[in-house]
């Protein structure tokens, strides 16, 4: 029972994946794509976590930690670059 | 144009903290479980480019004032040195040793193993070789 309701899990994660990855292809504008990248991130951690789960392992705790950083820095650089047009900046005071 | 980044820069000083004591985590865990210097080194390196994404060079400068060549050319010669160690005791290159009682000031007895101070050399190439990528890409001067 526990194992089919992972796997369900499992299964309804990967629609909503399949629903993101519809909006980063088709999605108007670049801050759409931004957005469901990130969401993309997140799921990918419910899925490493229910794998984990799965596999009766916690080698992957690391991973899960790991991938939601990434996912935090990488939307936040993209939302600097979309606002600023730069992404690392020399002098924020004056330039 | 003049933006206020007050989230973002509040928000950074609480994670960076978080990131930095995760990767010193995953650098010492190394041994035994998932890790080592490589990951270690590259979020380390994430703390520090969320450092310059929510600063700028300068400000991150400030705070870290270490040219990131030397810290990867330091890296280099403590993996090298772990290794002529060896040589000096008669052993093959690179044959590591570890000492079961070690007293160290604070932690009392300990256990050490030199692998752990090759991966030290590891983790300080991985900075310092990211940092110096990052960073001359992100000098638009």
């Amino acid at each position: 029972m526990f194992s089919f309701v992972l796997h369900a899990s499992l299964v309804l994660i990967a629609l909503s994946m399949i629903g993101f990855i519809y909006r980063v292809i088709k999605g108007p504008s670049t801050p759409d794509r931004v957005v469901a990248l990130d969401a993309i991130g997140i799921n990918l951690v419910a899925i490493t976590s229910i794998l984990s789960i799965l596999l009766k392992t916690t080698a992957f705790l690391e991973v899960i930690l790991l991938i939601g950083i990434l996912a935090f820095i990488g939307t936040v650089a993209f939302s600097k670059y979309l606002e600023k047009g730069v992404v690392v900046e020399h002098d924020r005071n004056n330039h | 144009m003049k933006t206020n980044d007050l989230i973002l820069q509040t928000i950074t000083k609480v994670i960076v903290f978080l990131i930095l004591l995760f990767s010193v985590d995953i650098f010492f865990a190394g041994h035994y479980t998932p890790g080592g210097g490589f990951v270690g080194g590259l979020m380390t390196s994430a703390a520090l480019v969320l450092l310059l994404i929510a600063y700028d060079i300068k400000t991150v400068a400030n705070l870290f004032p270490v040219n990131y060549i030397y810290v990867a050319a330091t890296g280099l010669l403590i993996a090298l040195v772990t290794g002529i160690s060896s040589i000096l005791r008669h052993k093959p290159f690179l044959t590591h040793a570890f000492n079961k009682h070690v007293h160290l000031p604070l932690f009392g007895e300990t256990s050490l193993h030199t692998a752990a101070l090759f991966d030290l050399g590891v983790y300080l190439v991985v900075v310092g070789v990211t940092m110096t990528i990052i960073q001359s890409i992100g000098e638009d001067k």
